[in-house]
């Protein structure tokens, strides 16, 4: 039983850092919507989430395949599934940050960072119902 | 905490943003200066801006680069009877586009605009994170 529960909190834990991830991200181009040319980025969400929960395998990272190889050092969760994101409008300064993609980006991921927190607050409010039983 | 470094991202963005709003708002103050006595009328200035890397992929901020003049000669209006003329009767104003200016000023705001925006969708998520469990 409580293995079952742990494995859903850690799912969404993973999900819960690839969100804020992704949310630093968006909030990055944000920012820089008057740079001249800053390249947005975009993160592949899914892969990311994917190669988290499945393990520390990396999907389409380099290998270790010797010894002496250099492991990459990763700031972010998902940063080897960072994209460039695409301009649907180019612009003259090479600014490639679509405003209103971003916004709604933004708006999205906050939801759905809110949405994996409630699944977590829900999970531990389970744990806690089964703990105290029909007592109270 | 990953949340966090959004403070900085959006920070230095609405710093970078007032700095370009207070610059917007020095060039439509001089808008109608004429030149001094040395026959310098004020020039326009124009911020730069450069992405700025707090460390970890992901987190760009950005930061003001360079203030610059704008090089373009002033308007120059025939008015012997002004007391700011020159020896052939014309006055120099500033090189001041006030349209220019304004159009800057509105995109100015709207970014600030969006950069608070960010900070306050980021702290209500902190404040929900905080309350986890409970």
């Amino acid at each position: 039983m409580l293995p079952r529960f742990s494995q859903v909190l850690d799912f969404q834990a993973q999900a819960l850092l690839l969100r804020a991830d992704r949310q630093r991200l968006i909030a990055s181009n944000i920012a820089n919507a008057d740079t001249p040319g800053f390249q947005a980025r975009e993160m592949d969400f899914a892969a990311a989430l994917r190669a988290a929960t499945a393990g520390a395998a990396p999907a389409d990272g380099a290998l270790r395949t010797h010894p002496a190889h250099i492991t990459p050092t990763l700031n972010l969760a998902g940063e080897r599934h960072l994209r460039w994101a695409a301009a649907s409008q180019s612009s003259l300064d090479g600014n490639s940050v679509d405003m209103d993609r971003e916004r709604a980006s933004f708006a999205d991921n906050a939801v759905r960072y809110e949405a994996s927190l409630r699944f977590i607050n829900g999970s531990v409010r389970t744990m806690l119902d089964a703990i105290r039983g029909q007592s109270q | 905490m990953s949340l966090m470094n959004i403070f900085h991202v959006a920070g230095s963005a609405v710093s970078a943003q007032s700095q370009r709003l207070n610059v917007v708002a020095s060039n439509l103050a001089n808008a109608d200066t004429v030149a001094g006595p040395d026959g310098q009328a004020f020039r326009a200035r124009q911020v730069t801006f450069a992405t700025h890397l707090f460390g970890a992929t992901g987190n760009a901020g950005v930061r003001v680069s360079t203030v610059s003049e704008d090089p373009t000669p002033g308007r120059r209006v025939h008015d012997p009877r002004h007391p700011g003329a020159d020896a052939e009767g014309y006055v120099t104003f500033s090189n001041v586009n006030a349209v220019a200016e304004m159009v800057n000023m509105i995109s100015a705001s709207r970014s600030y605009q969006n950069n608070v925006e960010v900070m306050n969708t980021t702290r209500q998520m902190l404040t929900r994170t905080l309350q986890m469990g409970q």
